[in-house]
């Protein structure tokens, strides 16, 4: 086992004594106050996430849209510079390698965020499949640190602690700015479906970043846990749960960040296969009935027929609802169908619903 | 530091148990409810449920995860505490005060292999 790695922020989470665990290879910050505070923090007010941990890996050379368009499924050459374009990275056979953010610098130039677990694997991936690509692959992840900040009240504290002018930045677009005599890129993004900002900088600013804007005593410290609680009631999906090499985007939900209307991408293939021979299994929201918290890897049942697993499931925070998404057999998935979950060897009643649990709050 | 209640008996897995008569009164320790972190639901046997010695019961469960109850002694749940069904984080606030079930202990002799408060407290450091 390689060690644990440590984030710019490290020593600030344990002097705001921070449960800390490790995740993807490096200590991060669980809770500091309570996750529940943390959630209610971020749906009411704001609060502040060290994601230190993603990788960041830049497209760069005269053929980087083209081959981004390859390697990605959603599309890239249609959108302005400044954008930011959420898309998947598949395999041959159609499942899912990562989901990630493309960041449209230049003509010749994309910035590639993706998930901290899968730095190494996807950075592989990407260079096995630059062949007939004049392009540089370059995996920057060890030279960025980020905070994302999120909440209703987020873009008027940032601007006025920051003095910067983010009113530009409309939903999914960056820019790069230069504060304090530090570089960082700063994007309308996030990931617990409240409007705020995701800032990038290196292991020097980030620090001063974090520190300005928790002395605004307005913004929460906040860690991973309530960032899937988040991410999770806004269906926003976390590869490993909803999203694996097991589960192609299609069946996920994702269809429309899958572009099949483009000349060609890895995975297009046979996901147009799979279209014509019909999807196995579908992405379901499951609402319990009885009080009980469907997780991960629970059994879901129609009648005794075992139909498929829960993928990530709560006691929702903001709406206190015992909710799940799961996969299950396609010809289950009828909205409104009575369901049960095996919960400690009970059957657990439920329905199927959609999986609009909250209703995201973005800045357009 | 967390707190151990004298007199209790406890078990391995973090559950103590205190006995009145051949009433056994059921709860988890203050280290377990502090590892745990705030807990949002609590699911416990219905009265008449047989409860077996080490094997589970129930779980008490935070945002992020479920933890079994392994029962401490064997019997037959005469009651459960509805109160902190109602309001699972009366736990977090006092772990002692707020038991789980009660049962009728069926083997009497099971009660001498557990913790005292002593021995408990030194595992649960």
């Amino acid at each position: 086992m390689d060690e644990i790695l440590k984030t710019c922020l490290y020593d600030r989470h344990v002097q705001l004594s921070a449960k800390m665990e490790p995740f993807a290879g490096y200590w991060m910050p669980i809770s500091y106050s309570g996750i529940i505070e943390e959630h209610q923090a971020v749906r009411n007010h704001s609060g502040m996430f060290d994601v230190s941990h993603m990788g960041e890996i830049r497209i760069t050379g005269k053929d980087a849209i083209p081959f981004v368009e390859f390697i990605t499924t959603n599309e890239i050459n249609s959108k302005p510079f400044g954008k930011v374009i959420y898309g998947l990275f598949l395999y041959d056979n159609g499942t899912c390698v990562d989901d990630l953010l493309v960041y449209k610098v230049a003509s010749d130039e994309l910035f590639l965020v993706v998930n901290a677990s899968n730095v190494a694997k996807d950075y592989t991936w990407i260079v096995e499949h630059t062949e007939g690509f004049e392009v540089l692959v370059k995996n920057e992840s060890d030279d960025w640190s980020e905070v994302a900040v999120q909440g209703p009240e987020t873009e008027k504290i940032v601007m006025e602690m920051m003095q910067i002018d983010l009113t530009d930045l409309t939903f999914y677009t960056f820019k790069n700015v230069i504060w304090n005599g530090h570089k960082l890129l700063i994007s309308r993004t996030g990931y617990t479906g409240e409007d705020g900002f995701e800032i990038y900088g290196d292991a020097i600013a980030i620090p001063e970043v974090w520190d300005l804007l928790l002395s605004s005593g307005k913004i929460l410290p906040c860690g991973l846990g309530c960032r899937d609680t988040l991410r999770f009631e806004a269906s926003l999906p976390l590869y490993g749960h909803e999203i694996s090499d097991q589960i192609l985007p299609i069946e996920a939900g994702l269809g429309s960040f899958v572009k099949m209307e483009k000349p060609d991408f890895i995975g297009k293939k046979a996901l147009l296969a799979q279209k014509t021979a019909g999807l196995v299994h579908k992405l379901v929201g499951i609402e319990l009935t009885e009080r009980a918290i469907p997780r991960q890897g629970y059994e879901v049942y129609s009648g005794d027929q075992m139909i498929g697993h829960v993928t990530t499931g709560y006691l929702s925070i903001s709406t206190d609802k015992c909710i799940a998404n799961a996969l299950i057999a396609t010809k289950y998935a009828i909205i409104g169908d009575q369901i049960s979950v095996l919960i400690r060897k009970k059957m657990v009643p439920g329905v199927i619903r959609n999986r609009q649990y909250y209703k995201k709050n973005y800045k357009q | 530091m967390s707190k151990v209640v004298e007199g209790l008996y406890y078990a391995q897995s973090h559950e103590w148990l205190k006995v009145e008569g051949n009433i056994g009164i059921i709860g988890v320790s203050d280290f377990a409810q502090a590892q745990l972190g705030s807990i949002v639901f609590v699911d416990l046997p219905e009265v008449g449920i047989q409860v077996t010695k080490e094997v589970e019961f129930g779980a008490v469960e935070s945002v992020k995860a479920a933890s079994d109850l392994l029962s401490p002694i064997s019997g037959v749940v005469i009651e459960n505490n509805q109160a902190v069904i109602d309001d699972p984080e009366l736990i977090n606030k006092d772990a002692f005060a707020n038991w789980l079930i009660k049962v009728e202990i069926a083997n009497p002799s099971e009660i001498d292999q557990l913790l005292s408060a002593a021995d408990y407290r030194s595992i649960s450091k």
